[in-house]
């Protein structure tokens, strides 16, 4: 099957237009990307005790990979469920438009600002530690690994967010529910992060690329299998 | 059943005669069923290439129901339709949207984006060549090229059709569908949709117009068909009236006639008469052009002031009125 790489990008550009017109998208997306920053910048900064070699342990920029993966689930649960409650998916599906189609371009629409708004939380966050932190501080939270890790894991962890947010989109009926479980469906991924970020589970490069070969795979099979769910007749006519 | 007929579901009815050469539409014995619900039950019509084609019934009768199906939106539960030249399956049905397009009842307009920008995503959508032009055009056509700019949520409902009738027509569709484009309008905005609607007409496209409002669809179409689950009817308007009602010669004279019997029987093409109050006469006519100069001459030699003689019309409403109150009272509502 060919998508049509126009129609994919006239929901992905229709969906930016959106966000831009709508500031409180824009403060919902930014929201938990700000108290992931929080937290770590109070570790460096706040908290005298903590020595260079404890926060080396501490992993904190694989701490904010939480990013991704939280600030996905309220667009992406807003994404079916929200145009089907306003009356514009309709429209839409009466064009040639494939589910594939509309669905990759919805979860474009909200992986490329979610992953991009990570990219620039960890840039900012880096800025601040290698400008205003002690030196020992900043090598010891500036590593190579982490920030690879973070640049690899960032789009893996967002799209397979999104496509949880998506499934719930497609089958729930009111966009509050879809939402919430979007965020639920989230949450396991989190956990993932934070065993690693608190060294329950030792970062190594074989689990790194082992993580990431899985990640692909689970990304590839969560577009799989929410496109089934896209049922245009239940979807138009609630039926089914 | 071949192409350019319709049928109708009550036997009694004889096949009305699609106008256009071509088919556009052409659908047989189609039925969906959701759950224990039935929308509609055995449809069976054509509609030619260029015609205007009304579909009328009362809320809840399967019009939309009927529209998302054709639309490939819906799978029926049973039957076939081809639609603008090709069967409706599901294998067919990206190529069967780029050949139609529809405009349902509610506009579904994104409200934070202007006209354009809803015309250029859909222009994308339908993978239209030289999108600004086709734009540019569709927007002249329902007169809103100095609105383009606007966000589409500070228009007004008449304002927000036309723009959805704009979208509708970008990719220069071969059968449009509009359901209810008028639903909700006041008289104003109403009229200028109906006047679009009598220009894409002039312009050959076909339209399907699914409605509540009669003279709306008398005002509009070329046939009709009545829905309500089943068909009960389909033709032209006048054929319809005919139909159902028998032609009558509605006279009014200055004082009551003295003996109607006596000047009314024998007439030619008059097959009966009934008081209609005071001094005014409905006569039941076989052939109105044969009747009326008779009737005239029979009551000026009775001696009587004639104060008005004319043919007397049934209109689609009561037509509507006499199929769905069968309905009605069979439903025992």
């Amino acid at each position: 099957m060919n998508l049509s790489t126009r129609r994919v990008r006239a929901i992905f550009h229709r969906e930016l237009r959106e966000y831009r017109r709508n500031r409180s998208i824009v403060v919902a997306i930014a929201i938990f990307p700000l108290i992931f920053l929080i937290q770590p910048l109070f570790v460096v900064f706040l908290a005298h005790d903590v020595s260079s070699a404890s926060l080396s342990q501490m992993h904190l920029l694989l701490y904010m990979l939480a990013i991704p993966v939280l600030t996905p689930p309220m667009l992406a649960g807003y994404a079916v469920a929200g145009e089907r409650q306003h009356g514009t998916l309709e429209p839409v599906l009466t064009t040639p438009i494939r589910r594939e189609e509309f669905l990759v371009g919805k979860a474009l629409a909200v992986l490329v600002p979610s992953a991009a708004i990570a990219y620039v939380v960890y840039a900012l966050f880096l800025a601040l530690v290698a400008l205003f932190a002690e030196p020992s501080v900043a090598s010891a939270i500036i590593q190579v690994p982490d920030i690879l890790a973070q640049v690899l894991f960032t789009p893996l962890l967002g799209a397979l967010s999104v496509w949880i947010g998506l499934a719930f989109s497609t089958r729930a009926s009111d966009v509050r529910v879809a939402q919430q479980l979007s965020l639920l469906g989230s949450l396991p991924l989190v956990l993932v992060t934070s065993l690693i970020a608190f060294n329950v589970i030792h970062a190594t490069l074989g689990l790194a690329v082992s993580l990431a070969a899985l990640l692909l795979i689970a990304d590839v099979l969560g577009w799989r299998a929410v496109s089934p769910l896209f049922d245009r007749e239940r979807l138009v006519a609630g039926s089914r | 059943m071949g192409p350019g007929e319709a049928e109708s579901n009550r036997g009694e009815v004889p096949p009305s005669v699609a106008i256009g050469a071509d088919v556009a539409l052409s659908v047989d014995h189609l039925s969906k069923r959701f759950g224990d619900r039935l929308a509609f039950d055995d449809v069976s019509f054509t509609v030619g290439r260029g015609e205007v084609f009304g579909f009328l019934g009362p809320n809840g009768a399967g019009k939309t129901t009927i529209v998302r199906t054709l639309g490939t939106l819906l799978t029926p539960t049973s039957g076939s339709a081809t639609v603008a030249g090709l069967p409706l399956t599901p294998e067919n049905g990206v190529e069967i949207r780029r050949r139609i397009a529809v405009m349902p009842e509610s506009p579904g307009l994104y409200l934070r984006l202007s006209v354009a920008e809803n015309l250029e995503c859909f222009a994308d959508l339908y993978e239209v060549p030289r999108a600004s032009e086709r734009i540019a055009n569709a927007l002249e056509l329902v007169n809103l090229t100095d609105r383009a700019g606007d966000a589409c949520g500070t228009l007004s409902r008449g304002l927000r059709q036309r723009v959805a009738l704009a979208r509708a027509l970008l990719s220069d569709p071969e059968v449009l569908f509009l359901d209810e484009p008028t639903a909700g309008l006041d008289p104003v905005a109403a009229r200028e949709v109906h006047e679009l609607i009598v220009g894409l007409r002039m312009r050959g496209v076909t339209i399907f117009l699914t409605t509540h409002r009669l003279e709306e669809a008398e005002r509009l179409c070329d046939r009709v068909a009545i829905l309500n689950t089943t068909l009960r009817t389909i033709g032209r308007p006048a054929e319809l009236r005919d139909r159902l009602f028998p032609r009558t010669i509605a006279i009014t004279t200055a004082a009551p006639i003295r003996e109607p019997t006596q000047v009314f029987a024998g007439l030619p093409a008059v097959d009966g008469w009934r008081s209609d109050g005071g001094a005014s006469y409905l006569l039941t006519v076989s052939d109105p052009t044969v009747a009326a100069p008779a009737v005239t001459r029979a009551l000026v030699a009775a001696g009587a002031d004639v104060l008005e003689i004319g043919q007397s019309q049934h209109s689609l409403e009561d037509v509507y009125l006499e199929l769905i109150s069968d309905d009605v009272e069979a439903s025992g509502r």
